[in-house]
Parts: structure tokens; sequence; C-alpha cells
């Protein structure tokens, strides 16, 4: 039998024997900007289409949780940070070729332009909204005056921050369960199932549950083809690629993995929602939790399981 | 100019002795370490080999950590020495999820830290405290464009190699084998 033993005399905190430098903080926002640019996508481009009086609840009463969303995930971005005084250090630089950088930039333009598009839809919701001073209704007036460009630049900004939660992780090459490009395009996905099973259970109308309902069986539908292709690419890497595959393949990811977030998180919510589809009765409530809840946990163990693969020399 | 190191290891006993050199001459807070010892062992019984290496940051010159970094506090100075700007550095950590040799640590005050290169020393000529106490005197730096270096003659004609050169990282620590 050949053997390789290393033994290292290294044991700095949170760093040996296995790397866990990020907690739930990282996951938990991941998944709040991924929730925050699938609502936000669905607004603008609903808005585009000229369909929101159709579609009241994902056009005009989403976008209201977006602030709040991002506000939450800011927060536990900043309980992440450990030399937190110097954040402000983000924004006097640009680094092009940093992820984080591209996050902290794409956050400090969609917060304060997710509250525009929610000012712009306040006198549609609340019928008596009444914003007090003259100048602010003017101002409102003319951005929804603007609002067509408003929501292009949102869906570009929104796509960024979706993508940019995956590509954050795929550009360690250092841990090869993450270094897959397919990571953004995954995690984008996932956030719009969820905000599309959202919107789906607290829409009113008959046609904007069954169509976000549909919507999301594709998402879901193309999710799993995404998370198939992830364990092709690992398998048809490199060794540490595919010792990283066989985390979930056998290894220690496998049950948290295939069980609660492919089964209990996509595969059952999907056939829940084809039957809803069906005019069966399904409480509505258990696909969107379900399915919330899979995103939620493909996150941790996206975050979890890259930390843990690494590199053998 | 063009810093690097080679740790020759069959000279390396792994006497730690660089370990606590580093620790005294840059104050490394207790329980952390900037460098440190790795035994490896491989071969089919009884027929092993041992490989002893004094380990460190590698000071790549395509340093993923340098490109990861949100704030340039992690940024290569003279010579290649990659080093972290304590007053830039916001404590995300992508440098230390992105270095794939885990050489980075947060210091209990909250900034990363990791290995200098004796940045202070070598920049009054001396050598890094690693290399300066080695007994067996198993380490070598210097400057990689100087042909005359003593580390450019050892790489010349000795046997070496790099830790995980497929990362894409170029590292600059190399092991003379």
């Amino acid at each position: 039998m050949i053997e390789e033993i290393i033994t290292s005399g290294r044991m700095n905190p949170e760093i040996d024997p296995v790397l866990h430098v990020w907690g739930w903080e990282i996951p938990f926002y991941l998944f709040l900007g991924g929730l925050s640019a699938g609502i936000l996508i669905f607004s603008a481009y609903f808005t585009l289409r000229n369909r929101q009086d159709e579609l009241p609840i994902a056009v005009k009463w989403m976008p209201i949780a977006v602030p709040f969303l991002i506000g939450i995930g800011l927060i536990s971005l900043l309980l992440d940070l450990s030399h937190v005084l110097y954040a402000w250090q983000l924004f006097t630089n640009i680094r092009w070729e940093s992820p984080m950088s591209w996050g902290a930039w794409t956050l400090m333009l969609i917060t304060p332009l997710s509250i525009i598009w929610v000012a712009t839809w306040m006198e549609d919701i609340f019928p008596n909204w009444d914003w007090k001073f003259e100048e602010a209704k003017t101002a409102v007036n003319w951005l929804k005056s603007q609002r067509r460009l408003l929501a292009q630049v949102l869906i570009l900004l929104s796509i960024i921050l979706g993508m940019y939660t995956g590509i954050l992780l795929s550009a360690f090459n250092a841990r090869p369960f993450w270094n897959t490009s397919i990571l953004g395009p995954l995690f984008l996905t996932s956030g719009l199932s969820a905000s599309a099973a959202l919107i789906s259970f607290f829409s009113r109308t008959e046609v904007e549950k069954r169509l976000f309902t549909r919507i999301d069986i594709i998402l879901i539908g193309i999710e799993l083809f995404m998370i198939i292709h992830l364990f092709m690419g690992h398998l048809a890497g490199t060794q540490v690629h595919i010792q990283a595959a066989k985390m979930f393949l056998g290894g220690a990811y496998t049950v948290s993995f295939w069980v609660f977030v492919v089964g209990l998180g996509l595969i059952l919510p999907v056939i829940l929602e084809i039957l809803e589809l069906k005019h069966k009765f399904i409480p509505a409530i258990v696909p969107v939790v379900l399915i919330v809840a899979g995103n939620l946990m493909l996150r941790f163990i996206v975050v979890n399981a890259g930390q843990a693969s690494r590199w053998l020399y | 100019m063009r810093y690097a190191m080679a740790v020759d290891t069959l000279k390396c006993v792994g006497c730690t002795d660089c370990v606590v050199a580093c620790q005294t001459e840059n104050d490394v807070p207790m329980g952390h370490c900037r460098d440190w010892i790795v035994e490896k062992t491989t071969g089919t019984y009884p027929q092993l080999q041992l490989e002893i290496r004094s380990e460190r940051c590698n000071h790549c010159a395509n340093a993923p950590c340098v490109r990861t970094c949100p704030t340039e506090a992690s940024h290569y100075a003279a010579g290649g020495i990659v080093l972290v700007e304590e007053s830039e550095c916001i404590g995300c950590k992508a440098c230390i999820t992105s270095c794939p040799y885990d050489a980075r640590f947060i210091h209990p005050e909250g900034y990363v830290d990791k290995c200098t290169f004796c940045v202070q020393r070598v920049e009054k000529g001396q050598k890094p405290a690693c290399v300066s106490v080695c007994p067996t005197h198993a380490m070598i730096f210097g400057d990689l464009d100087d042909p005359n270096s003593s580390i450019s003659k050892a790489m010349a004609t000795r046997k070496w190699k790099s830790l995980i050169p497929e990362a894409g990282t170029d590292p600059k620590v190399f092991y003379l084998i």
C-alpha cells in the first residue's frame, strides 16, 4: 500500500485543521442578495413589459421587501468583517479583479436604487399615500417618468448582484469545490426561483399565481440541470476537483445535499407545483417554504464544502 | 529585483528554530504562526521517504490574495514581496480563502497577517529571521535577478520544486530536493 502522511505543525485558529473563516454570515448574505436580485429582476422586467397592473405583487409589492433584505444582508456582512472599522476602505478602491469589490460597489448602487424603485410605486400601492413635501412629490413624479430607464439599470445591477454571489466563490481556485464558473449562474437561478416562489405565494390573482408557478418550475429545472453539470465538470477535472465532488458523492455532504437541497428543496416542491397547476389541492405554503429553505441550505452547504476542499501537497 | 527563498529539504531537520525566530522577530501572537514545519512521508512500507519542509507564504508572483483583495490592502512591495497593509485591511478574509497554501491568518487585532519575508530586516540588507537562525543552513534568501546571488546559484545547480505550481500562483519559495 502506498502511504502518504502529511504532518503539519501549523495550527492557526480558523485555518487549521480545516479552513472555517466564513461562518453563517456569508451564506446568509448570499441568500438575501440572491433573493433581492430575483425580486428586482422580476419587478423591473414585467414593468418593461407593461404588465404592472396585471402582476401587482411581483411588480409593486415584492420590491418593498428588498431594501430590508439588503439591509439585513449588509448587517450580516459587516458582522463577518474582523477589521470592521476599516470597512470604508471598500469605497476608496475599485478593484476590477476582486469579486468582493464588485459586490461592494453593486450594493452601493442597488440599495438606494431599490428604495427609489419602491418610492415610485408607493402611490399605486397605497392610494392615500401622501409625500407630505411638495419637493418629494415632484421628485417622485419625475422618477416615475424615468421608470423604464430605472428598470433597465435595475435589471443589469440585479443580474450582477445575483451572479457575483456565486462568482465570489468560484474566483478562488484554492478551494476546488468552488472553482467552477457554473456557481454564478446557479446562484442567480436559485435566487430567481426563491423569489418566483414567494411571488406566487403572495399573489392574489390566478393569472399571477399560475405565471410565477410556471416560471418557478422552469427555473428549478434549470437549477437541477446546472447541479448535474457542476458535478460532471468536477468529475472530469483534476484530482482535487474529483476529491471535492466526492464530498457530495459518498462523503460528508452527501445526505445533507441530495436529501435536503435536491430532494426536499427542488424535486419535491417542483412536483407539488406541477400538481398545483393541474388544480390539485396543495397548501400554498408548503412548496414556498421548501424552496426557500432549500435555497438557504444550498448556500450554507456550498460555502462550508468549499472551505473543506483543498489542494494537497 | 525578485526576492525568493529556497529551503534545502536534504538539510532541514524540522527543529522549528525558524518558527521560533519568526515569532520572536515579528511579535507573532500566541497560538499563531507565520511559518511552520511540514513532514511528509511517502512510499510503500518499508521503503518510505521523509521530506521535511519549512513552509510560509510563497510570495507568489501571481498572487490570488492580491487579486481577490477588495481594498488593495494585499499588495506587491519592492522585490515582489507580498504584504498586507493593516490600515487598509477590512478583515473580509477573501485573501485567506484564496490562498492555496493557507499561509494567512486573522491577527487577534482583526487584520490579516502572514509572513513578510521579514521586510524590516531585508530593507536593511539583513536576511529574514528564519534564514539567519537556521542551524543547518538549510535556507537561502536572495535576489533571483542577480545571477551571482547564492539563491540563483543554488537554483542553477540543484534540483528544485515549488509547491502546487499547477495552482497558477508562480510561487517564490522553492524546495531543493
